[in-house]
């Protein structure tokens, strides 16, 4: 197979009914694929849920994840939003240590730089909300993981494809 | 009009048009089996679930209509597991009705309680749970919608004890306007470029090969695939579960290809240069060492489920769509492309003569005997006897792989057999379930010693119900495909595949109130036959006592391609010939 492998964020709407979440997520345990983030809610229409979900996999893999997944009688429809231009966003929530005052400061100027949040305060930790792409996420918590991480929570992250898939942005169509 | 659940299920089940059901009652079913006299079905009580499953299984690929069961919660759900999972695989349609404990104990381990959505829910195209009656029609109707459209399948509906007693509204006409499935759309018509792309692709390949799959009976595509072989010249193959979409003799049949194919095919598709597959899915079975299938060939894969394309092998040319929609259309396409090339069938003739010479060189082939009964001439001695003409069922093992060799099936849906799952214990109960829904036939099932014990039980649901199938025992005391596996591949360590201690098989069938015969010399075999196809009230089984040591062959060892078979020794040497 091609080995070209990386992530993939695929999209999914869904009849928001009972076993539908179970049925995709069995589906990539009977066959062997591994999901990496998993995120579910519901759409505009309360009785359709979207499912965001990064899996890590080559062409063949992913192409056949998408095609099994199409396959199941509550799905709508499958998008892998990969190499479309999307929002994409994650949430995170993570509480550091800052027993010192420098320690304080330095957690200020980095919520200032990402824009983030301050939500909860004890007196030796700060619990930080940060919303933004995979890499902000990960590059902010590269920056604060020398500080000690207590505790952290992560969305996965959620997508949409753009409304203009690319003209006014100044980029030659492709179609 | 005011029903209970249990009325509202059975009318539901009359306007799908089902007339015979398979089943076995229990705790949370009792409403249904309360109201089940009343109806106009008929319920054929098995011994055990996983026969009432097989049955269904067995009705439904013979008749091409749904097939349906009904089981009690807990126990009675899991044994239809295996049913439900052979079934599945081989994209067969069947609607299985599952008790369970009254919803307000849902999930409370309560006596007889299984998860049974969560347990069948791998195996199986959809399940559904009906927590209130109101939606109990209208799953029902989902329920058969979905099994027999798109690529065919198993649906399990699950239904709480409360939820078959409680009253709703039930409306006739209601029921009978079409089905709204907004999710589900199977695409059913071929793109029209793709299958232009593939007419031209046909007409201008110098070995194409047909590659028949299950899917092309299914569908109804039998007559349109063999027409597609003689307007075009193309030799043809097909898998266990496409078998009887070809007549057994037709010239341009070269048999099955795979494992235990015949030579012809699999060295026609090993030096093919265009490979037709047709509602097949390149299973391990068939392609042996998946990278040199058909190494040469491109590949026009024509199948209702995108999600087999390009799965195992590439398609050059894919096209989703009903095989028989599809070749309704490339038909005529073929038609026009070869008309236009003049020098067509000279290059053609070549590649024919070629598979032909192939076809002599290396037929099937058994050390005939007058001493001992060889398996493999019990096979064609039933074939004989019924002329041909016998539905017949299978179970798993060697047996299976002869009968798929030597009986020459003459119509589609005449092969009943558990080709993805290997389910040994499918034939009798299956065979039961065929007979069901082709009485005009007679309905054969060739069994194993092993086989055969793992469901005799329902011998006595054919006695029950008069239901006069034949079974061929092919005894050799060995769970023989196992053995011949240990002898080849483990150094003749036979480990746990004696059979030595068994029962009686004659008696054991007269115990249970069908007739018990036995052939133990190869003068006997036609005699027993003949026997047996005299008796028409009863469930006839005949033992046979088959050389024990008989192996099956060509065979394709695991991992090997396709052209490295192990063939029959041919009577020159005793060491087994190798292929090129």
């Amino acid at each position: 197979m091609d080995g070209h492998y990386r992530k993939h964020i695929i999209s999914v709407l869904v009849e928001n009914q009972p076993g539908a979440l179970a049925r995709i997520i069995e589906l990539f345990s009977a066959r062997g694929y591994n999901i990496e983030s998993l995120n579910v809610g519901h759409t505009e229409d309360p009785t359709i849920s979207r499912i965001t979900m990064v899996a890590k996999g080559d062409e063949h893999t992913i192409e056949q994840i998408v095609k099994q997944l199409r396959r199941l009688i509550d799905v709508f429809k499958v998008r892998d939003l990969t190499d479309k231009k999307k929002l994409d966003r994650e949430l995170l929530i993570v509480r550091v240590n800052v027993e010192t005052p420098e320690k304080k400061d330095e957690v200020k100027r980095l919520v200032d730089i990402f824009g983030a949040q301050i939500v909860d305060v004890s007196h030796d930790t700060y619990t930080v909300e940060l919303t933004g792409d995979e890499e902000q996420v990960d590059a902010f918590l590269e920056l604060i993981k020398p500080l000690g991480i207590r505790e952290m929570a992560r969305t996965g992250r959620v997508a949409m494809v753009r409304a203009l898939q690319g003209e006014t942005f100044g980029e030659e169509s492709k179609h | 009009m005011k029903l209970s659940g249990a009325e509202i299920l059975l009318k539901a089940l009359e306007l799908e048009g089902v007339e015979k059901i398979f089943g076995y009652p229990g705790g949370a079913v009792l409403d249904i089996y309360d109201r089940l006299p009343f109806a106009p079905i008929k319920h054929y009580l098995t011994r055990h679930e996983q026969g009432a499953a097989h049955a269904a299984d067995g009705y439904a690929r013979v008749t091409g209509k749904v097939g349906v069961c009904f089981a009690t919660s807990g126990p009675g759900a899991t044994n239809l597991v295996t049913g439900l999972a052979t079934a599945q695989i081989d994209s067969v349609p069947v609607v299985a009705f599952t008790g369970n404990v009254p919803t307000f104990m849902i999930g409370n381990d309560a006596f007889q309680e299984v998860d049974t959505v969560g347990i069948t829910r791998p195996i199986t195209k959809h399940n559904f749970l009906v927590k209130d009656v109101k939606d109990l029609a209208d799953t029902v109707k989902k329920a058969f919608h979905i099994a027999r459209t798109g690529r065919p399948g198993v649906v399990l509906v699950d239904l709480p004890k409360d939820v078959t007693r409680e009253i709703a509204d039930f409306f006739e006409e209601e029921y009978k306007t079409p089905v709204q499935i907004r999710s589900y759309k199977p695409v059913l018509k071929g793109h029209p470029g793709q299958i232009k792309k593939a007419a031209k692709a046909i007409a201008s390949a110098e070995r194409p090969v047909l590659y028949i799959g299950g899917g092309t009976v299914s569908s109804g595509a039998s007559d349109l695939v063999v027409k597609l072989a003689e307007v075009a010249n193309i030799p043809m193959t097909a898998t266990l579960m496409g078998l009887t979409a070809v007549p057994g003799n037709h010239p341009f049949f070269l048999g099955m290809l795979g494992m235990h194919g015949t030579y012809a095919a699999n060295m026609a598709v090993q030096e093919s240069d265009l490979l037709i597959a047709v509602g097949a899915r390149f299973d391990d079975r068939v392609t042996g060492r998946l990278k040199d299938f058909a190494p040469n060939a491109k590949v026009i894969h024509i199948d209702i489920d995108s999600a087999e394309i390009g799965k195992n092998r590439a398609a050059d040319i894919p096209i989703v769509g009903d095989a028989k929609l599809v070749l309704e259309e490339l038909l005529p396409e073929v038609e026009r492309q070869v008309a236009k090339n003049r020098e067509f069938y000279n290059v053609r003739q070549k590649w024919i003569m070629k598979v032909k010479s192939w076809a002599e060189r290396y037929p099937l082939w058994y050390e005939p005997s007058d001493r001992v009964i060889k398996p493999q001439f019990v096979i064609q001695k039933i074939w004989e006897v019924t002329k041909g003409e016998a539905i017949i069922t299978t179970d798993v093992g060697q047996h299976q792989m002869w009968t798929a060799q030597y009986y020459k099936f003459r119509y589609p849906r005449q092969l009943v057999t558990s080709g993805g799952l290997g389910t040994m214990g499918f034939g009798v109960p299956a065979a039961i379930g065929a007979k069901v829904g082709r009485p005009d036939k007679t309905v054969f099932c060739i069994s194993g010693d092993g086989s055969f014990q793992m469901n005799m039980q329902e011998i006595v649901t054919a006695v029950h119900h008069n239901i006069p199938i034949k079974v061929a025992i092919i005894n050799n005391n060995f769970l023989g495909m196992v053995r011949q596996w240990q002898g080849i591949f483990y150094d003749k360590n036979y480990s746990q595949v004696h059979l030595d201690v068994q029962p009686d098989f004659v008696k054991l069938v007269e115990a249970m109130g069908g007739v018990g015969l036995r052939a133990e010399r190869p003068a006997e075999v036609e005699k027993v036959l003949k026997e047996a196809m005299a008796i028409n009230d009863r469930p006839v089984v005949i033992d046979f006592i088959v050389d024990r040591e008989e192996d099956v062959f060509p065979m394709v060892p695991p991992g090997g391609a396709l052209n490295e078979m192990i063939l029959p020794s041919y009577g020159k040497e005793k060491a087994k010939k190798k292929a090129v």
